[in-house]
């Protein structure tokens, strides 16, 4: 094939603007070749350069805390946990991929974040998921929803790593955009972690893994634009997952760097092996010499352009430590991979690039990667208009109900309350056999053999608040993902994030994402829970609509003792039933808004630094003197769906409570609310003097609301149901619809 | 850690649940226990031969199809026909069936979608080797994870099945009724684990090694590999 004459036109049609050209002929002194120009676009693509986030994501706190490594410096965080031991955690989005074709876009979703978790050493422990729809109503969004959870379900299941916790919502925003953010969690024993660097002229570059494919070819460049119709057309820029490899592959990664083979090793996610070359090289202050005819192909005929932005999945690019070489070898012949020396490492500012006899590029690979010389911008921004007509909207004009147990009952069998348990029984969520506490609770906890410790972790993001007010929104969202962790009895220790939004060329987008990076900067630093990394996904935009802005936070906590891990429904009858924390009526962006008025209006909920942090220092402290025997937050639904879930989550042992609400002024406003810091907790009857002594003494705010007994749910005289129907309800209606034919 | 008796956990590649069950077996349970690298063509001096969960070879093709053509199952093969205990769990099982050692094949789930939860077993067989340790008639509480794990044999092997007592555990509710909305995925007879007629090859679906641990809170599994180490011992 021959290839195109790279002129600025070319360079367009590869998504880089007339700068960007003009700075690569800088840098190069000349026209670049094709390969080079392929090389370019996808390493200052959005998607690997974030060059319109860059500046803003720099203002979040990336240090303190138990760091040992910071965002930015690996390919994931590293925090301390005890014991000589680390976690590493990241988030990733795959929303593009995910939008043609649910099942692969969101199998090498899940491949590519355990990739970043095991290519430092660490052995994936679970795997957690944010996934966004539209209309569950719709046959298109039932089909996404089906294929996205198989995919997960799929890579996840059969790589052995269980699938703990996730959330899930349903919301026209998401209709032809949907959004699949994957999360991995590992383990790392501090002293043996891999970086992703290239140093030492004469160390040898080896390719490891599967053989290299059309696959994928431009997925970093596809990720980076809106959808439109023709998007359909990008099929084969999405990858095919293959996890049994992928198992291989992390045995095979895991042995050599637990055996000191290694200087540096990186997986290949976007870009491939030009992204994983070039920030290696970049990182050591080298260069590095490649030479394609030695990378295992898988089709015939493919040009050097093809090879260096090919995406196939399940390779790692590794620089040996010379003399090394066999024994590496040794080790991915024992696991019937692929491993072939590629190249080396020079003491060369330079990317050199040789295919079949020619030179195809060569880059200084420092102006290639972010940090370095990809391009840094930051976006007008305006205050978007809908803001100022969505606030002034007046809640008292709301009709009030004629049959609270009715309207109850609708939002509590809403898909985005009810249990999500006709997705997560698709996920292996059990192996590795560290799951105490598994999907369905408020927070995961997983087990670290060998200690009395445990993670708990959770993905959190109200999308319509950040809608509403993104600094707000963004607070809450890393508000509830700590106040998740603390009702399982962790201490939070940090945050990752992904950051999905529109295109960052519209202004009010811009805004959006200016204001949530505030509102996350102030959270993570008043909480002390610094962020490790994460992803950044623009362009989330179908035709007819941006996505709500959607800061997904993916939080890990640390349990320090076994006996702190505590569950959110109730145990037994006769315990008391308490509330922390004070209702506000705020209905604003509610679920009660949406599915009884079909409105998402007003203002977000207000976030009180100092009383959420409150909320959860008296929390902990409960919980450490065993004063507690549950514990579960109040969001979606409000204190009444929170209420429904205590009796019913269980599903071993139902059981119903006699409830008292005080009614501050309207009774749907009371019961729906969904005012923050505030957490449902049960004690047993003799803890009660203490309990009240202790919770006093801490100044704050409880109510004690009434008792766990009998078989049905009663709420003052509003609400009187059977456990059975409320069970129904819960279980049932996301089965109902996904069975449905419509 | 008494030497006897001595278990070998099988390692196929895309095996995943092979270092559960050496941890459950190992520093739960306190017994003698090695990893069995697939393409090894010795056993090791083992007393029992687990095949453990996962995904050999993917699942590609068909579970457990390629499985049985690792150079190591010849020796499993001759050691079950020697009288050797061989167990399968999960995958196991499903490569027990596509080497012949069991009767019946595996299909996937009725609905078609991959499904792990806690399940209920009642025992129908206290006799074996894998259950005569177990006291009481209460069901065993033990999670299944699998996509296909629907057994299925045709009416003669299941008449024969019942006939020599090879049916072990059946799925049915916490308080032991055995209906069809107590069976997870559409399996002939709500079956959940067989032997071969000299029992001493089983194969289950639910995984043990996960209700094994007193810190998940669920200990039903343990009851299984216990009652296996008494009755070598004995």
């Amino acid at each position: 094939m021959k290839e195109p004459e790279v002129n600025l036109e070319l360079a367009i049609e590869h998504g880089l603007n007339e700068e960007e050209y003009d700075r690569i002929l800088k840098i190069l002194g000349r026209t670049p070749t094709f390969t080079e120009l392929g090389i370019f676009s996808v390493m200052w693509s959005e998607h690997c350069s974030y060059k319109n986030s860059i500046a803003q994501l720099k203002t979040l706190p990336r240090s303190g805390g138990r760091l040992l490594v910071g965002a930015g410096e690996e390919n994931a965080g590293l925090v301390d946990i005890g014991d000589g031991l680390a976690v590493a955690f990241k988030i990733e989005s795959h929303n593009h991929p995910s939008a043609v074709e649910p099942y692969q876009g969101a199998a090498t979703g899940v491949g590519g974040i355990m990739r970043d978790i095991f290519t430092m050493g660490a052995r994936p422990i679970a795997s957690l998921n944010s996934l966004r729809f539209g209309k569950l109503d719709d046959a298109r969004t039932r089909y996404l929803f089906a294929g996205v959870v198989k995919g997960i379900g799929d890579y996840g299941n059969s790589f052995g790593v269980p699938t703990v916790a996730g959330e899930i919502y349903f919301d026209e925003s998401y209709q032809g955009n949907p959004l699949v953010n994957a999360m991995a969690v590992g383990i790392v024993k501090t002293s043996i972690f891999a970086s992703a660097v290239a140093k030492g002229e004469g160390n040898p570059v080896m390719i490891v893994g599967s053989s290299t494919g059309r696959d994928g070819i431009h997925g970093a460049t596809f990720a980076s634009e809106e959808l439109s119709e023709k998007s359909e057309a990008k099929r084969p820029a999405v990858q095919v997952g293959d996890p049994f490899t992928e198992k291989l592959l992390l045995e095979a990664s895991l042995e050599i760097i637990r055996k000191g083979y290694l200087i540096g090793i990186q997986d290949m996610g976007a870009a491939g092996i030009t992204c994983s070359s070039s920030e290696m090289s970049a990182k050591g202050n080298s260069g590095m010499k490649l030479d394609l005819d030695k990378v295992p192909l898988r089709e015939e005929g493919m040009s050097a352009y093809e090879i260096m932005l090919s995406e196939s999945q399940e390779r790692m690019l590794c620089a040996v430590k010379k003399g090394y070489e066999e024994r590496v070898r040794d080790v991915f012949d024992k696991w019937d991979l692929h491993c072939e020396i590629v190249g080396e490492v020079i003491n060369d500012d330079k990317l050199v690039i040789n295919y079949k006899g020619k030179l195809e590029a060569e880059i200084p690979p420092f102006e290639l990667v972010l940090g370095g010389g990809a391009p840094v911008y930051t976006r007008e921004q305006k205050e978007p208009a809908y803001l100022n007509e969505l606030r002034k909207f007046d809640f008292n004009s709301l009709r009030e109900s004629e049959n609270l147990q009715k309207e109850f009952l609708k939002v509590f069998s809403s898909p985005n309350i009810a249990s999500k348990r006709w997705v997560y029984e698709q996920y292996d969520s059990m192996v590795r056999t560290n799951t105490i506490v598994g999907p369905g609770c408020d927070a995961a906890v997983i087990y670290i053999k060998r200690t009395n410790k445990a993670l708990a972790m959770k993905t959190d993001c109200n999308a319509r608040y950040v809608y509403l007010n993104p600094k707000e929104g963004a607070k809450i969202a890393v508000a509830e993902s700590a106040r998740n962790i603390v009702c399982s009895g962790g201490v939070p220790l940090a945050i990752t994030n992904c950051l999905n939004f529109g295109n960052p060329y519209k202004p009010e987008i811009f805004w959006q994402f200016a204001k949530v990076i505030e509102g996350m900067g102030d959270a993570c630093r008043f909480f002390d829970t610094p962020v490790t990394g994460g992803n950044v996904s623009f362009y989330n935009e179908s035709p007819d609509r941006a996505v709500y802005p959607t800061p997904t936070i993916g939080m890990v906590g640390l349990v320090e003792n076994l006996s702190h891990i505590t569950t959110s429904y109730f145990k037994d009858e006769g315990d008391l039933i308490y509330i922390l924390g004070e209702d506000d009526e705020e209905l604003g962006g509610s679920e009660y808004l949406k599915i009884i008025h079909n409105k998402v209006a007003g203002d977000s909920p207000q976030l009180d630094f100092d009383v959420e942090k409150g909320l959860q220092d008296t929390l902990l402290e409960l919980i450490r003197k065993n004063l507690i025997k549950s514990a579960h937050d109040v969001s979606e639904g409000g204190v009444i769906c929170a209420l429904a879930e205590c009796c019913i989550i269980n599903e071993e042992k139902i059981i119903g409570a006699e409830i008292n609400l005080t009614i501050k002024s309207r009774k749907d406003f009371s019961y729906f609310s969904e005012t923050q810091s505030r957490v449902i907790v049960t004690i047993s009857k003799e803890n009660k003097r203490e309990f009240d002594k202790f919770v006093h003494s801490s100044n704050q705010l409880f109510f004690d609301i009434g008792e766990v007994r009998g078989t049905s749910l009663k709420i003052n005289d509003d609400i009187n149901v059977n456990l059975n129907e409320l069970y129904d309800l819960y279980f049932n209606t996301i089965p109902k619809i996904m069975s449905s034919e419509k | 850690m008494s030497s006897r008796p001595k278990f070998g956990v099988v390692v196929f590649p895309g095996s995943n649940c092979d270092h559960d069950t050496y941890y459950t077996l190992k520093k739960i349970l306190n017994y003698n226990v090695v990893f069995l690298w697939h393409k090894q063509t010795d056993i090791n001096d083992c007393d029992v031969i687990i095949l453990p969960g996962g995904f050999s070879y993917g699942d590609y093709l068909r579970t457990g199809s390629i499985a049985k053509f690792s150079p190591i199952m010849n020796e499993v093969v001759n050691f079950a026909h020697n009288g050797g205990y061989v167990f399968g769990i999960c995958n196991g099982f499903q490569i027990l069936l596509e080497a012949g050692l069991l009767p019946g094949v595996m299909i996937k789930n009725q609905s078609l979608n991959f499904v792990c939860k806690d399940v209920y077993l009642s025992i129908e067989n206290k006799a074996t080797a894998f259950t005569n340790g177990i006291n009481g008639n209460n069901p065993l509480k033990i999670p299944i994870a699998h996509g296909e794990g629907n057994y299925f044999a045709d009416e003669e092997t299941l008449k024969s099945l019942q006939n020599n007592q090879q049916i072990v555990f059946r799925y049915c509710s916490d308080e032991g009724i055995i209906a069809k909305e107590f069976n997870p995925n559409g399996s002939v007879f709500n079956i959940a684990g067989i032997t071969n007629k000299n029992k001493n090859v089983f194969g289950m679906m639910p995984h043990p090694e996960r209700s094994s641990d007193p810190v998940l809170k669920k200990t039903d599994g343990s009851l299984v590999f216990k009652s296996l180490a008494n009755y070598i011992l004995n």
